[in-house]
């Protein structure tokens, strides 16, 4: 089973690269962008879907500065 | 006394620890991938950037065989002391409170720093003097310090706090000015800046031979 994850710099911890990009576009002629955050994306087959939240807590995320969002998509790619 | 200086492989400040661990005793390098601390008295974790610092700085490293072994040696009380990359291994780890983001100021930095000797009451600070100041080379993109609001306030009030950033020195936006930290125990150490590239007169300072003779004074039970 293929499955996502999304992981984000935790909500209220200054984030300096989505400060960079956020700064970066309206030199580029995007106005009115804010609130960006950039975060990574990690995605798995995987035999047991269940298994991805304990390897997001273990390694794939630090839980302690960062959220992560799990999903489970349809089939394998 | 002997120190072990782990090596992984990215790592690139292993052979200076080295070289600084011998100005005050015996050393010998350590692979990753081996679990055997060889009887060392003290382990050091040593900066550059084990496993390419793929995922975050640190995360792979942490279960690398031989982290295990210091994982387990730091739990009986043994002597750890995390610079740079070592320090975020150790934060992930979580033999160390907190962890290390990127700096604030979005750049790999490297400077000199000076750091205010604030907890000399440390296995890891008792050769300083009171009030002392260190001179000591800093160089990282990911050394902003972070806690948790509790956290900080408890190692805050505990004196786990060991070495902070005097006053304009603050590069990289660590909170509190923390530029090193201990666990609670006192035996499991980590900063950001790096000792061993100050021992020498030829590179302008020797204050990093603190640490170091600070750990053999620990070690060899001498009271200062």
């Amino acid at each position: 089973m293929r499955a996502r994850v999304l992981i984000r710099p935790k909500a209220g911890i200054l984030d300096p690269q989505g400060v960079a990009v956020e700064r970066a576009l309206p030199a580029l002629g995007f106005a009115g962008v804010s609130g960006v955050h950039v975060g990574r994306l990690v995605e798995l087959d995987v035999e047991d879907p269940a298994q991805v939240a304990p390897m997001c807590e273990k390694l794939l995320a630090n839980p302690l500065v960062e959220d992560y969002e799990v999903e489970i998509l349809d089939g394998s790619s | 006394m002997k120190f072990g200086v782990l090596q992984f492989p990215g790592s690139c400040d292993e052979v200076d620890a080295l070289g600084a661990a011998r100005r005050v005793g015996d050393a010998e390098l350590l692979w990753h991938g081996a679990r055997d601390l060889k009887g060392a008295d003290a382990i050091v974790v040593p900066g550059g950037f084990s496993y390419g610092d793929y995922l975050r700085a640190g995360a792979i490293a942490r279960f690398s065989p031989a982290m295990e072994s210091v994982i387990a040696f730091a739990g009986d009380g043994g002597i750890v002391l995390g610079i740079c990359n070592g320090f975020q291994v150790l934060c992930e780890a979580h033999l160390l409170p907190g962890a290390l983001l990127g700096n604030a100021n979005r750049r790999f930095t490297f400077r000199q720093v000076e750091l205010d000797v604030v907890n000399r009451d440390t296995i890891f600070t008792r050769a300083c003097t009171a009030g002392e100041r260190l001179s000591v080379p800093a160089k990282h993109s990911w050394g902003r310090y972070y806690a948790a609001e509790d956290t900080l306030a408890a190692i805050e009030r505990s004196g786990q706090v060991v070495l902070r950033y005097a006053a304009g020195e603050n590069f990289n936006g660590s909170l509190n000015d923390i530029a090193g930290v201990c666990n609670e125990a006192g035996n499991v150490f980590g900063l950001m800046p790096h000792p061993e590239h100050a021992v020498d007169e030829l590179t302008g300072s020797t204050d990093g031979l603190r640490i170091f003779e600070s750990i053999r004074l620990s070690v060899e039970g001498v009271r200062v």
